[in-house]
């Protein structure tokens, strides 16, 4: 994109190398120039990798590492949204405040379920999509791109479309359930309906993306592992439970942890899901997720300090998942 | 991993000479095997179900609101799809902030490739002390949550009196770890040392081995990686709605969300303007899909 050249190395002019002179040097003006000139090669070399990668450790310093450890540091002190730089000195009680809370409590176990009725129909539909689109098909390529129209489409306007197709009285999917015989449901003020709708947009929006990346995964795999195995008689069936998924281990592992950390973070989705009741997740807080709660502590009710102690609890949780993913995985991996 | 990517599937095996007995048809495995009618209508099921919602948005958009509260919905379009457009591109700020979100989306994309190619290819090719250490400290960052951070940040641009403006979110998104990961995987098999080395010899200096040999090998990965970024920064949502208001410089994303809101929303406003939000990603979609989802499929299958 910054260049138009398109040879790939063409041989640069005038530039004096080390070890070639331009010839057999007399002057001792010119041993000057030369040695001048091998000083600044050898200074380029040297030092220009640290050039290249010094702007992204700047940039990640002043607006990744900085606010991470001051997330920390806020998370200990009272402060307020209003006034962000008096800060005062409390220690643990932000977070001691958040484990009496039976709001955080609530949030948590939202994030919890939706978290599992979202990720887990996400990754087997996508693990089946993958298997179908590793089939010679024509227009696999079409299938692909509008795999992946959910996935450009954005949370705001995809959250927003749910609301109306989980309307209660005109919305489209009650008009099909009532079709069918069924009765209407209250998508958005019962528990379990309103996380479900919520969870159905992640699901409309990340399945496609993790089928291609399970795709991308198959076609890795050696052709010749799935001839042995079927001329050791093994079904398609069996080819798929002893080649592939031994074999998409690390993928699988890498999408659950990737949607573990998506779900955990949950904000969007169940704040425009009833986008009236500001970050409360419902009127009885059925959706709340502990990414609207932390909104909700910070920018609602302005106590930046406790919202900062959400966001580490939030970590440190990650933090287990990712050791007992670990373990799982090592447990997986000894015993096959 | 491009070359798995590329490459023909593996040539079957020679059919053993078994006399009287078939080859089994489990043999035709994998990739190998044509799909059958069942893959194909699950297919058409979940194009069915990947697109419905979209194209609903414009049946809902094309409506008014007396009409979208009855039973059935509406399944076909109505005469208002203009005229709702043009209402939230006027009135609703939709015109502002698609602008908005190019100018950032455009900032960013741009940003990130140019930083992530030369880092990638420090990381992928020049030896230097810590370069191991580095780029594991690369790595970790991707596992950090947005969250953890957004809260400095706000007081960061509250301070510097960045609220409402747009290089409140250009600059927090002008990094991205995983760009850095991806250059690198990508110019580690994609750039021979020694084209480096013969530029080198002709006298090259680490510019111009960056200008000449390194941009135009990385050119792909490159407009892959831009247009990702570009996607990802034009769905954000989080940070634009914390620092944005509807009323300055809204990004899309807030834009539209900001709609939803009010007690008696105009629905049929509220497609229009997410169908309008939306377009111009689809078209990009429609116009560079094939080379995103490689995009995608490639750094997905990680070294």
């Amino acid at each position: 994109m910054t260049t138009r050249h398109d040879t790939t190395a063409p041989p640069v002019k005038g530039g004096a190398a080390p070890g070639r002179p331009p010839g057999d040097a007399a002057s001792p003006e010119e041993a000057r120039k030369r040695a001048r000139l091998s000083r600044r090669w050898q200074r380029d070399l040297r030092w220009s990798p640290y050039a290249f990668v010094s702007p992204f450790f700047l940039l990640f310093a002043a607006f990744g590492l900085f606010p991470l450890l001051y997330t920390g540091w806020a998370s200990l002190h009272t402060v307020e949204l209003t006034a962000p730089t008096d800060m005062e000195w409390v220690g643990l009680d932000n977070f001691t405040r958040i484990f009496d809370d039976e709001f955080f409590w609530n949030a948590a176990k939202n994030t919890l379920t939706i978290g599992i009725i979202s990720t887990v129909p996400q990754l087997l539909m996508a693990m089946g999509l993958a298997h179908i689109l590793n089939y010679k098909l024509r227009g696999s390529t079409f299938y692909r791109v509008v795999m992946l129209a959910p996935y450009a489409t954005s949370i705001a306007a995809a959250s927003l479309v749910f609301v109306l197709l989980f309307g209660r009285d005109y919305g489209m999917i009650n008009w099909a359930l009532d079709l069918i015989g069924l009765d209407k449901i209250d998508w958005q003020s019962d528990k379990w309906p309103s996380q479900i709708a919520v969870s159905s947009i992640v699901i409309w929006r990340w399945t496609g993306y993790n089928a291609l990346i399970y795709l991308a995964a198959m076609q890795a795999i050696p052709q010749d592992l799935y001839e042995s195995a079927a001329l050791d008689g093994a079904s398609r069936w069996r080819q798929f439970i002893h080649v592939t998924l031994p074999q998409l281990r690390p993928t699988i592992l890498f999408t659950v942890v990737v949607s573990t950390i998506g779900a955990s973070q949950l904000f969007g989705e169940p704040l425009l899901f009833d986008a009236n009741k500001g970050a409360s997740g419902g009127s009885q807080h059925q959706f709340q997720t502990l990414g609207l709660y932390l909104y909700e502590q910070g920018w609602i009710n302005q106590h930046l300090g406790r919202a900062s102690a959400i966001a580490w609890t939030m970590f440190l949780i990650l933090i287990v998942i990712g050791i007992v993913n670990y373990v799982i995985s090592r447990r997986l991996r000894a015993s096959s | 991993m491009t070359t798995t990517l590329t490459k023909p599937p593996a040539e079957p095996v020679p059919e053993p000479p078994r006399r009287g007995r078939r080859r089994p048809r489990s043999a035709r495995a994998g990739g190998q095997m044509h799909a059958g009618p069942i893959a194909y209508i699950i297919l058409a099921l979940f194009t069915l179900g990947s697109l419905f919602p979209l194209v609903w948005t414009a049946i809902a958009a094309s409506r008014d609101n007396q009409r979208l509260a009855q039973t059935p919905p509406p399944f076909w379009f109505g005469g208002n799809l203009l005229d709702k457009i043009e209402i939230a591109w006027t009135d609703a700020n939709m015109g502002e902030a698609i602008l908005n979100t190019t100018i950032v989306a455009g900032i960013s994309a741009v940003t990130v490739v140019f930083l992530s190619t030369i880092a990638g290819f420090a990381f992928a090719k020049l030896k230097f002390r810590g370069r191991n250490a580095l780029m594991l400290t690369v790595v970790g960052t991707m596992m950090i949550p947005p969250q953890l951070s957004i809260i400095p940040l706000y007081m960061m641009v509250a301070e510097l009196d960045w609220t409402d403006q747009l290089q409140a979110v250009i600059f927090p998104s002008l990094v991205s770890a995983f760009g850095v990961f991806f250059m690198r995987q990508y110019l580690l098999q994609a750039l021979p040392d020694e084209i480096i080395e013969a530029a080198r010899v002709d006298g090259a200096s680490s510019w111009r081995v960056i200008w000449h040999v390194v941009f135009p090998a990385a050119r792909p990965a490159m407009a892959v990686l831009g247009m990702l970024m570009f996607v990802q920064v034009w769905n954000d949502f989080l940070w634009p709605f914390l620092v944005l208001t509807q009323n300055g410089n809204p990004t899309v994303q807030v834009a539209v969300a900001g709609l939803g809101r009010g007690f008696t929303p105009d629905q049929a406003l509220i497609m229009g303007g997410a169908l309008l939000g939306t377009l111009p990603l689809l078209l990009v979609f429609a116009i560079f899909g094939k080379q995103i989802v490689g995009g995608i499929m490639q750094g997905a299958v990680k070294g």
